[in-house]
């Protein structure tokens, strides 16, 4: 089902007595989520991110604008009427129901001609617990469970009376780290055999890369760009987009562009064409160096990491907003790099040395240095 | 181990030296006294030991008003008491405004003295040479006639001991209330919501188990407490309660100590010891409905 935005707005009063403004917590959204598609509310916490969930289920009623579910306005609508199914962070499950209770808990509310018989239910939740594989478990409490089970168990609970819309909010922060590679491809996986438009809240944009059809990021209510995930990745609109997706971070330098020439301190690192003159941050995504001994970025070299596949080179530049550049590089630059260091006596603990990089092109983006706008990206 | 084991019982020593001496010693002297007949306790001999106190209390007529009179109590008064102050803590859970000065004026009859209160009740409800009380004034304004609540019928002091146990007991059952109320995980109420469950519903199928270990607590407590009462009763018809009609069970154990017609320790014993078995009885039978009906 398509959902659409349409200048959602929702103040909360300021608690402060001393008066202040109203806290906005979704400042005017505006978008359209197609039908059947995952899609990814990402941004920082406090963002406004659940607060916008709670006001498409219904929990919430949004100060102005309307909601519209395949053109019809649900504004006004309880949200009981709505047809939402919503997977709380904490689950929400009902401690005293067996796991099979807990799943028909929303049918054994239906009325009139869709009130169904005890046998009905049964075999809904079934069905439900199968998509999400616990369907072993249907006699337990949910204190027998594991969080990974509690968490299908409340996905087949919001599932059961098939929903038009799946709302999860920050499914998988209560989870261990393999547990939610795990469970955030489960979800993919039902939400691909459904076919429902699901909308999930997110503050890990790995999560949200990696699963989603499309991602909204957010900063303080206000949406900062929404696209699929890889151009948001390689197309960040703004210096907070840029900042906020992929790890590592971006390496944000401050810099400036004269005649063309990209300058980071007084370094001249490479020529971009079509960009204007002035002041401007500059993001280097951390795959976007190459050690390269005529290169013009030239750091002080602070240590190399390897981590499993990934070979970093930490370096420190002045122009650089933060404490330590991080380079990917891959294994076979690494190991050069690494033999070159040797041979000269450089870039060891007792004697920290020099490197000098040259940057990918497609990996350097240009913010304007007040509006943090992009300015500059070099397209594919 | 077998050291530990030893060890062990040194630790627990003052414990059970203290609980030897003031609960095991004195339980099992009543026990004794109680089968004792014809004890006395000045020259603390006896002639026989038997069933006979027991059987002397059974038939004594004072002691089958007490005990028809302690049932009615427990029986009218727990029920009654639990369910107001379930509904007055549901009430007070979904007011925001003014909610903690209801909280607190509900709570007042907790830290007030029961004789106190006792006086309060004598005023609402006694009649005097001068006035009806504030209560029959009330029931003539909508066009009753005035009932003596205190020295009347059996009914109307029946009435004046239920309202007042109530009242007495019902801030500390409110405060227990709202505070289980509290603690019920919000997101569950708002999962239901979505669900479009009903308020009653909500309420049957989430509230009350959530709050089922909080209610079978109050429940027992109640039911201990309304066989135990006895000073309500003094509060409101004075020491001479066989004369009012309204004794309890540990009112005519009192009485058979101290009373008017004092001087049986084993008559009290006996009727003591009628009084547990009672409790027992009632609380293990709460304990097995229990154990299908609450939630942990």
């Amino acid at each position: 089902m398509k959902i659409v935005l349409e200048n959602l707005t929702k103040r909360f009063p300021n608690r402060n007595k001393k008066g202040g403004a109203d806290v906005v917590a979704v400042d005017n959204f505006n978008f359209e989520i197609p039908d059947g598609k995952l899609i990814g509310l990402l941004g920082p916490s406090g963002c406004g991110k659940s607060t916008c969930l709670n006001l498409i289920s219904g929990l919430e009623t949004p100060t102005e604008g309307r909601i519209y579910f395949d053109g019809e306005d649900i504004t006004d609508l309880p949200a009981e009427n709505r047809g939402v199914g919503l997977v709380f962070q904490s689950y929400a499950l009902y401690p005293h129901l067996t796991v099979l209770r807990n799943i028909t808990f929303p049918l054994e509310n239906l009325k009139g001609e869709k009130k169904m018989n005890r046998h009905e239910m049964d075999e809904k939740a079934l069905e439900a617990a199968r998509l999400v594989q616990i369907d072993g478990l249907m006699e337990r409490k949910p204190n027998e469970l594991s969080g990974g089970q509690q968490q299908r168990v409340a996905i087949a609970r919001a599932l059961v009376k098939m929903p038009r819309v799946l709302l999860l909010d920050e499914p998988l922060s209560n989870l261990d780290a393999r547990l939610r590679l795990q469970t955030r491809e489960e979800i993919r996986r039902i939400q691909r055999e459904t076919g429902i438009t699901t909308i999930f809240v997110t503050h890990d944009q790995e999560e949200a890369m990696s699963i989603s059809d499309m991602i909204v990021v957010m900063k303080d209510g206000v949406i900062q760009q929404i696209d699929k995930p890889q151009n948001v990745y390689n197309d960040p609109k703004n210096l907070f987009v840029a900042k906020f997706l992929g790890t590592p971070a971006i390496n944000v330098f401050v810099g400036s562009v004269k005649a063309e020439r990209l300058y980071i301190g007084d370094d001249e690192v490479m020529t971009v064409s079509g960009a204007p003159d002035g002041n401007v941050y500059i993001g280097v995504r951390p795959e976007g160096f190459v050690p390269d001994d005529n290169g013009g970025l030239k750091c002080k070299l602070s240590g190399i990491e390897i981590m499993g596949r990934d070979t970093s080179i930490l370096s420190t530049h002045y122009a650089h907003e933060g404490d330590t550049i991080r380079a990917i590089v891959d294994s076979e630059e690494a190991t050069r790099f690494t033999e070159a260091n040797d041979a000269s006596g450089n870039g060891t603990a007792d004697k920290p040395g020099e490197v000098s990089f040259s940057l990918k092109p497609r990996k350097v983006y240009l913010f304007d240095r007040v509006t943090e706008e992009r300015v500059y990206c070099k397209t594919i | 181990m077998k050291n530990n084991g030893s060890k062990a019982w040194l630790y627990l020593l003052p414990a059970l030296l203290f609980l030897g001496a003031f609960m095991v010693y004195p339980l099992i002297d009543v026990l004794i006294y109680s089968v004792e007949e014809g004890y006395n306790s000045a020259s603390q001999s006896y002639y026989d030991v038997g069933l006979y106190n027991y059987s002397y209390v059974l038939h004594d007529p004072y002691f089958l008003q007490a005990l028809r009179n302690t049932f009615l109590l427990v029986i009218i008064t727990v029920p009654l008491s639990t369910g107001t102050a379930l509904l007055i803590s549901l009430g007070l859970s979904s007011i925001k405004k003014l909610r903690n000065l209801f909280q607190t004026i509900y709570f007042l009859p907790y830290v007030t003295n029961t004789l106190a209160v006792g006086l309060v009740f004598m005023i609402l409800f006694k009649k005097t040479a001068y006035t009806d009380g504030l209560v029959n004034v009330l029931i003539n304004l909508f066009g009753g006639e005035s009932v003596d609540f205190i020295d009347g019928p059996y009914w109307a002091k029946m009435f004046v001991l239920c309202f007042y146990t109530i009242w007495v007991v019902l801030p500390f059952k409110i405060l227990i209330l709202t505070s289980a109320l509290a603690s019920v995980n919000e997101t569950l109420y708002k999962a239901a919501r979505i669900d479009g469950t009903s308020k009653f519903r909500i309420f049957y199928k989430i509230t009350l188990p959530m709050i089922s270990p909080m209610i079978f607590y109050l429940v027992i407590t109640g039911f201990i407490g309304a066989f135990k009462a006895y000073s309500d009763a003094v509060a409101l018809f004075g020491t001479d309660l066989n004369a009012a009609g309204m004794n309890t069970i540990v009112g005519y154990v009192y009485d058979m100590l101290y009373g008017d017609s004092g001087g049986y320790p084993s008559y009290a014993s006996a009727a003591a010891l009628i009084l547990f078995v009672i409790v027992l009885t009632i609380t293990v039978i709460n304990l097995m409905i229990s154990r299908k009906n609450v939630h942990y």
